[in-house]
């Protein structure tokens, strides 16, 4: 089908004006288009930026963080009721005994499970969908590590801290920078197959806001292929991890002392629910894309509903930086089909440009993402942007330009999920740029941890995008395919560790039951029962007609 | 925006109108379903949602990602969310990368008739039977490198006349290639070492005492090089 008639003229612009740009790439794309400076970042931020919206947070007015100012869409699901019924729920005996229980079986769920293994722990990881249906598996350009001569863990520390508006908190930070290299050595030998350089070492490209080339990638698939290794990696212990996929944790279990115990799940295809005792609780559970935060689309997995978050929080988990999103600068707006998508920031690592559609190129490639989303954001809100049939609004982002900086081929070597995304709907992006536009792409903030991965409940630990505080208030391209890797190893670590001194006492869930009463006193009305566990795309109107009375997944409100 | 067009498809044999231009997962929900299942990251990159189609007046039984596949009039769909597939349990530290692996774990990778169902089915049209012969001559790096943008969803599998786990054994063949054969750096080495002697302790220190206006300054005033590696 490729681009419709009308969008003719613009990409005649982004062509005519490509030499041109080439020239500048080529002398140093930063002695043309500078950088931002923090006053001019801080305006662009203010004025364009989703979060900087005066309706973009509100009160929340139960719970561990009561009071404080949250993204206004995380704090209404907050404010809900569980799915279980404290009053009537049976929870001893325990169906299932453990040393340590892992929710979520994205990255680092997988690598928590490889670790406390390791150290000796009996691990049961259950997840919502199947073992690697998550986020993990869909990022695409890269891990940062810092893996040259000329770079080091304190540059990777101040690239971070700045991208992140000085707000991460800094052991963490410290953690996840000075463990890069050795991650990346850990994942290869497990069997990741990085880009390489023909002398071995790793191939390296810079992401936004950073200082030196420090992405590591495997093409553009990254996240699929470490998934899959450590997924496979859990799947040669059968021994000692038990995977039950297609059963979410809804609800923590606590012991009468406050730690924590297991949990309650639920079977997604039969209803039956099920308890699992733990001396040590993982959540790595991810992020929040499918709540589609002010309307946006969203470049997540299909399970990404904050359901760790919710959990912990009514268990008496403090949150970190839950007012923060991130918005993904470069999401697919054309065609229709991929509405939302990630299209990887390796395409600018590689030299691709954001143009408008005069042809011009508006903001400097790499700047943190928030920044670049909120230039973007202006761009299109200035008139200077594409509109799509459909009503939606973009920029080109030029790859085209990407062969004659790095010569031909460079694309289909280095992109080949995105050469195939889009030669499906009959674009060549190795002929014609993309249309993009911002898109909900990750939680800023999360569940509070340490440097090893205890929440304020004892004997519960959280990893990887469900936690806030190491990217502060803004991530940076390659640091949550860290973050799950190192987190989720010092998780499992910690947990099984945990689990060695831990005596269980008699389970309960009276904190459901005090939540209740919170909601109660508030005077909080709602029928939003949590966690989500899925988004609803049902046509409402069939939904409306027919099936009201027998769907238990039905959201509240309908 | 205007009223897209509706087209009637047929899942599991009943007809259901929907929206032209919709996905296979889209179609679905606008149709009512509720998907728990045969539906994962739906980019395109993870192969939950592998799916098995036959198009109208065309006798060939075709597979495709339904997140990625776009419907057509009179199309016959069923999800293929699951392909029961004999992974083996293996320990990747104590192989060896050569052909004897698949002897070992695999022995039936080695009853393919070369019919090639496998490459017609693959929904990311990879060349698989082409990676099953470079497997069997022990020849990893090549099949690694044709399977490499494998999602898993087990089609080929599942169609295999010689009941061959392809998708199984790739993964096998990609560990061993990046673990064993594939060409180590060596400054990595060097890197690790020096974090764990210490080297960047004090200046952490230094940096983690200062006030946030010195950060700030030190942030956006350093130098930007990007050019070499």
């Amino acid at each position: 089908m490729g681009y419709p008639e009308y969008m003719r003229e613009s990409l005649k612009m982004v062509e005519r004006t490509r030499p041109q740009r080439l020239e500048m790439a080529k002398k140093g794309l930063r002695n043309f288009v500078k950088p931002m400076s923090e006053e001019e970042r801080e305006e662009v931020l203010r004025k364009y930026h989703p979060d900087y919206q005066p309706d973009a947070r509100r009160e929340v007015r139960v719970g561990p963080n009561k009071g404080e100012l949250l993204t206004a869409k995380v704090a209404e699901v907050l404010e809900s009721h569980s799915r279980i019924d404290p009053d009537n729920f049976v929870i001893e005996p325990p169906d299932y005994e453990t040393d340590v229980l892992i929710i979520g079986g994205g990255g680092a769920g997988c690598m928590a499970a490889i670790w406390a293994r390791k150290e000796g722990a009996k691990v049961i990881l259950c997840t919502k969908l199947r073992l690697g249906d998550a986020n993990s598996m869909m990022s695409q350009g890269g891990m940062q590590a810092a893996v040259n001569p000329h770079d080091s863990p304190v540059i990777h520390y101040i690239d971070a801290l700045g991208g992140g508006h000085f707000d991460n908190k800094p052991e963490l930070l410290k953690v996840l920078t000075t463990e890069g290299p050795k991650i990346a050595k850990f994942l290869e030998d497990l069997g990741v197959m990085w880009d390489k350089l023909p002398d071995g070492h790793y191939q390296t490209k810079p992401g936004g806001g950073t200082s030196r080339r420090r992405m590591l990638s495997c093409k553009d698939y990254t996240g699929a292929e470490i998934m899959r290794v450590l997924r496979d990696e859990v799947r040669n212990h059968p021994e000692d991890i038990l995977v039950l996929e297609y059963n979410p944790a809804v609800e923590l279990v606590l012991d009468e002392e406050g730690k924590c115990a297991g949990a309650i799940l639920m079977n997604m295809e039969t209803g039956e629910y099920t308890v699992v005792k733990a001396k040590a609780t993982i959540i790595a559970t991810g992020g929040f894309g499918r709540l589609h935060i002010k309307g946006f689309p969203t470049t997540n997995h299909y399970g990404a509903t904050m359901d760790g978050v919710v959990m912990a929080y009514r268990a008496g988990a403090k949150l970190l930086y839950m007012d923060s999103v991130q918005y993904h600068p470069t999401g697919a707006v054309y065609p229709p089909q991929i509405l939302g998508f990630l299209i990887t920031e390796k395409i600018r690592g590689f030299g691709g440009q954001p143009v408008n559609k005069y042809g011009e190129l508006f903001v400097y490639p790499l700047e943190p993402r928030d920044v670049e989303a909120s230039a973007i954001i202006r761009e299109c809100a200035e008139g200077r942007g594409i509109k799509t049939p459909d009503g939606h609004v973009g920029v080109w982002l030029d790859s085209p330009i990407i062969d004659l900086l790095n010569g031909p081929g460079t694309i289909e070597k280095n992109f080949p999920a995105m050469v195939r995304q889009y030669r499906r709907f009959g674009i060549d992006i190795t002929k014609e740029p993309m249309l993009i536009y911002p898109t909900l792409h990750y939680q800023n903030g999360g569940i509070e941890i340490n440097e090893w991965c205890e929440t304020t409940i004892p004997n519960l630990l959280a990893a990887g995008e469900v936690t806030g505080g190491v990217h502060g208030r803004n991530r940076l391209m390659g640091n949550s395919v860290l973050d799950y890797n190192v987190f989720g190893r010092r998780a499992g670590i910690k947990a099984a560790e945990l689990a060695k001194k831990t005596t269980v006492g008699k389970l309960t869930i009276e904190h459901i039951k005090k939540y209740e009463e919170e909601l109660r006193e508030a005077g909080i009305e709602t029928k939003l029962v949590t966690p989500i566990l899925l988004p609803e795309y049902r046509n409402l109107e069939l939904l409306k007609k027919h099936r009201k009375e027998f769907d238990p997944f039905l959201p509240a409100g309908i | 925006m205007e009223e897209r067009k509706l087209i009637p498809i047929y899942v599991l044999g009943k007809k259901y109108m929907v929206p032209e231009g919709s996905t296979i997962i889209t179609a679905l929900e606008y149709a009512g379903f509720k998907l728990k299942k045969g539906v994962g990251c739906r980019e395109g990159f993870c192969g939950a949602c592998a799916s098995l189609y036959r198009l109208p007046g065309d006798y060939r039984l075709h597979g495709g990602l339904g997140c990625q596949t776009v419907v057509v009039e009179n199309m016959h769909i069923v999800q293929i969310p699951y392909t029961p597939a004999p992974k083996a349990v293996y320990d990747i530290e104590e192989l060896e990368p050569d052909v004897s692996v698949f002897n070992r774990y695999y022995p039936e990778l080695f009853r393919c008739v070369s019919c090639n169902t496998c490459t017609k089915i693959c929904p990311q049209e990879l060349n698989v039977m082409d990676y099953v012969n470079a497997m069997m001559r022990g020849d990893f790096e090549t099949a690694a490198e044709l399977s490499f943008d494998c999602l898993m969803c087990g089609l080929c599998s599942a169609r295999c006349p010689a009941e061959i786990s392809q998708f199984l054994c790739a993964i096998l063949a990609r560990r061993l290639y990046g673990k064993y054969l594939s060409k180590k750096g060596e400054f990595i080495l060097q890197r690790i070492k020096e974090i764990e002697e210490g080297k960047y302790e004090e200046e952490f220190r230094r940096l983690m005492s200062l006030p946030l206006e010195e950060l700030k300054k030190i942030y956006y005033e350093r130098d930007l090089n990007l050019e070499i590696t």
